[in-house]
């Protein structure tokens, strides 16, 4: 917390009551921080050690170690399916979503006519939450009243029936790319930005040296672009392991659609809350959230002091 | 450069490829864009057609009816306005308080220089990055226990002895918290890059802190907040998860939320469902058709800098 003595910006001196006035501006957003995030983090990391079903009082919490690690490691059966689709949600948004975003940027940066209309329509599904996504596409995929089995023919009537969200081989990748369909508008938008940022004459320059379009591309403009990258690495990450909406309205992540966030809030409120338990699924999600963090703040940091 | 971005439209650069490529780019992205609409053109056209037709002719047909029975079914049925009401209630506290809160913040950590500033900032930005399942066990649980005061039970601020759980308060707080990272981050970069001088100016004039926030530097952050604001009103509206989560009166819920409830009790046919996510999806979609820059800028806002 801010003490009364700061450091004080050369030649302004700060009244007392200015002083109080810039603690009370920092102290009640800091205040709804740390009480509404920062100490239920906390909670959840210490809950994690702990086994209470919520019911009665907080006597009734008692520490049992690593017990809920171990048994969510190697008892509970839908962790491991979770971990994996989110670690899938991850590499298809990373390695397909993105570079889709990145593509659709750069092709629209060649700034020919129309470019705003097809950046409104790329960027459309980004307005939606991804609860409605989830009903969009819901409407595609569904089995007799679907377009997609209407179109192909594989309707439940038909031979080659297929239940694009109710088979669990599939639905998962059916979820990504309704998913996608919404995170490739994100980063596209986020790349248009920093592409028309980038400085036209070391384009110029790379052209005047024979560089062709792609080599100009990789060599000059996307290692210019690396503050964007990282804010959409560190983007793409977070939303693949905040994924919940999307998957909740289709089978609330069941059979195939099993999500770590999902995990962690059946333990809440299913038939028997299981505080503990639930904490250490969350306390997974927030060390594999932990590594983008630090990462992303480090490089701030280092920005910040160049 | 993304107040640049904001402040003013680049000019197209004059990197225009030859013709025949820029037609078949055209052509590429018409069909990107196309198919990019799809999913939400079929939603549209389900909408607009009686589940009796489509069951007896197949979804996939001609239409010989085309009426807005299915969204005035929806929203008569499922009293969608009662929901949309809900939202309001939620939305706009929360959008005005967390633009207030966040820009007191950014102007102090931005405009001060004193001990605390980095390790706030960076708090701030991590914990709006972790994915909020993480902390959703123990707020939960602190939600359920904060019980109000004496004099406000029975008052619509505290129905049932809870001051937070179920209640819009509640909701309004942990909307402010959760985005109070995103929007310092954001003004505080914005405020950094307004001139040093302003504030020297303003103490020469014999202007306190508050003035120098109130007069001087939030008049120049209104582009900023315009952005931000919009952003906001889109993300807490479209939010599923907290309100699934800290809310348990159906009637009481905003209408991201509500649609899962109402999918299966009033939105019995997938014609009714189109209908119904589309009412849903309609002010945000309005919102970014109108506010198309300030959508856009609010998101480069945050990304292009730091």
């Amino acid at each position: 917390m801010p003490e009364g003595r700061r450091r004080r910006r050369r030649g302004s001196t700060l009244t007392t009551r200015d002083r109080l006035t810039l603690v009370g501006m920092v102290a009640v957003p800091t205040f709804l921080v740390v009480a509404f995030i920062l100490v239920p983090t906390i909670l959840s990391i210490l809950l994690s050690f702990t086994s209470w079903n919520g019911i009665g009082g907080l006597d009734r919490i008692q520490y049992v170690g690593l017990d809920n690690y171990v048994n969510l490691f190697t008892k509970y059966r839908p962790f491991w399916p979770a971990l994996s689709h989110n670690i899938l949600w991850l590499a298809f948004f990373l390695f397909v979503a993105t570079p889709l975003g990145l593509f659709f940027a750069v092709l629209l940066d060649k700034g020919i006519r129309g470019t705003r209309i097809y950046q409104s329509v790329l960027y459309m599904p980004v307005v939606l939450s991804l609860a409605i996504v989830g009903f969009i596409w819901t409407l595609q995929y569904s089995p007799d009243q679907g377009f997609l089995n209407n179109l192909f023919g594989t309707t439940s009537r038909d031979e080659h029936f297929i239940d694009w969200l109710g088979d669990k081989d599939i639905n998962l990748w059916a979820v990504l790319v309704a998913a996608s369909w919404r995170h490739v508008g994100y980063v596209m938008v986020l790349y248009l930005a920093g592409l028309k940022a980038v400085d036209p004459s070391l384009r110029e320059a790379a052209q005047l040296d024979g560089a062709n379009e792609r080599q100009t591309f990789l060599r000059v403009v996307f290692p210019v672009l690396r503050p964007i990258n990282i804010v959409v690495l560190v983007i793409t990450v977070i939303e693949s392991l905040r994924a919940f909406d999307i998957a909740y309205v289709i089978n609330r992540g069941k059979n195939g659609l099993e999500l770590l966030s999902i995990l962690v809030t059946n333990n809440l409120i299913g038939e028997a809350s299981l505080v503990g338990f639930g904490s250490a699924i969350a306390v997974v999600l927030l060390v594999i959230s932990l590594g983008p963090i630090v990462y992303y703040l480090v490089r701030s940091v280092r920005a910040e002091a160049e | 450069m993304s107040t640049a971005i904001l402040a003013r439209e680049q000019p197209a650069p004059e990197r225009r490829p030859p013709d025949r490529r820029r037609i078949a780019l055209h052509g590429f992205l018409i069909v990107v864009s196309i198919v990019w609409l799809f999913p939400l053109l079929w939603t549209i056209y389900q909408a607009l057609r009686p589940y009796s037709e489509t069951s007896n002719k197949g979804f996939l047909s001609l239409p010989d009816t085309l009426t807005l029975d299915n969204f005035t079914t929806a929203w008569n049925s499922a009293e969608l306005a009662r929901y949309f009401l809900n939202t309001l209630v939620i939305v706009v506290p929360a959008v005005i308080l967390v633009l207030f809160l966040a820009s007191m913040m950014a102007f102090a950590v931005s405009r001060y220089s004193w001990r605390f500033n980095l390790v706030l900032l960076m708090l701030f930005t991590a914990l709006n990055l972790l994915p909020p399942q993480v902390i959703i066990t123990p707020l939960f649980r602190i939600y359920l226990a904060i019980r109000a005061p004496e004099v406000l039970v029975g008052t619509p601020l505290a129905e049932r002895g809870l001051l937070l759980y179920d209640q819009y308060l509640g909701m309004v707080l942990i909307h402010v918290a959760f985005q109070l990272g995103f929007c310092t981050f954001v003004l505080s970069n914005y405020m950094k890059t307004l001139p040093k001088e302003l504030n020297e100016a303003a103490v020469v004039d014999g202007a306190g802190v508050w003035t120098t926030y109130s007069r001087v530097i939030m008049p120049l952050t209104r582009p900023a907040l315009a952005a931000l604001g919009t952003l906001q009103f889109t993300w807490i509206y479209n939010d599923f998860f907290w309100a699934l989560m800290l809310m348990s009166t159906g009637s009481k819920l905003p209408i991201t939320s509500a649609l899962n409830n109402l999918k299966g009790q009033f939105f019995v046919d997938n014609n009714l469902v189109a209908a119904g996510a589309l009412l849903v999806a309609l002010p945000t979609l309005v919102v970014y058709l109108v506010l198309q820059r300030q959508f856009i800028g609010g998101l480069t806002l945050g990304s292009t800098k730091g």
